[in-house]
């Protein structure tokens, strides 16, 4: 009984798996790259731990196995969210049919920059620090 | 252990590696061709974490609990390693 739910757990986990490949190459702008690779993985790395601590059913591993699951579910997003932001303050462009883009001119100031600096930015895409022009 | 079921957990280990090395494959050639440093960032994260599954797939394969302390340590280095690889591109300013 126990194999099974191993297996099972075990093929949920790696098929969310090729799910995160699979959109990190088919999605066509980095923020839904970065989104369906996030879940996904996340998601199938939580299934494998844990048929990990199913399956030795140990005190030490089981215990390990959990406190793994705890912290990737802690630092996934948290990674995910500054490789967003860092995108988006560098100037990654969206797809082309993105509907709309809630930071559009409101992104908060970096401490190099001062407010009004931010307020003449024309198209409200954040213009990079140090006052270079962008592509310099 | 009783046969059977046995063999479904051995047939389940070999579909689970397979999965695996498509997503590698397919995380590897986004990383080869991601248009901009961040998009090879995600990329890589996303080895990262493929590469701690598959320590742990093949720590119940080899029936090696020992093992499961790598996957462990890795889980803990990928994720600084994107934190700086973040900075470092938020830093760097736009450059894609």
């Amino acid at each position: 009984m126990t194999e099974v739910l191993v297996a099972v757990l075990l093929l949920i986990g790696s098929l969310l798996m090729l799910l995160a490949g699979v959109g990190i190459l088919r999605m066509p702008d980095l923020y839904m790259r970065l989104g369906t690779s996030t879940k996904a993985s996340t998601l199938g790395l939580a299934c494998i731990l844990t048929a990990v601590a199913v399956h030795f059913a140990q005190m030490g591993v089981s215990t390990r196995a959990i406190a793994a699951v705890v912290f990737i579910f802690l630092t996934a997003p948290i990674a995910a969210h500054m490789i967003g932001r860092a995108a988006y303050v560098v100037g990654v462009s969206m797809w082309d049919r993105t509907v709309f883009d809630e930071l559009q001119g409101r992104r908060e100031p970096t401490p190099s920059e001062s407010p009004d600096e931010i307020a003449n930015r024309e198209d409200g895409h954040p213009a990079s620090r140090d006052g270079r022009t962008p592509g310099a | 252990m009783n046969g059977y079921e046995s063999t479904i957990l051995q047939a389940a280990l070999l579909a689970a590696a397979l999965m695996l090395t498509a997503a590698f494959l397919l995380a590897f050639l986004r990383l080869i061709r991601g248009p901009s440093v961040p998009d090879r960032v995600v990329a890589l994260d996303l080895v990262a974490v493929l590469v701690v599954a598959a320590v742990a797939v093949q720590c119940i394969a080899a029936d090696q609990p020992v093992l499961f302390d790598a996957a462990l340590v890795l889980a803990l280095v990928a994720f600084l390693g994107t934190v700086a690889f973040a900075r470092y591109v938020e830093r760097s300013g736009r450059d894609d």
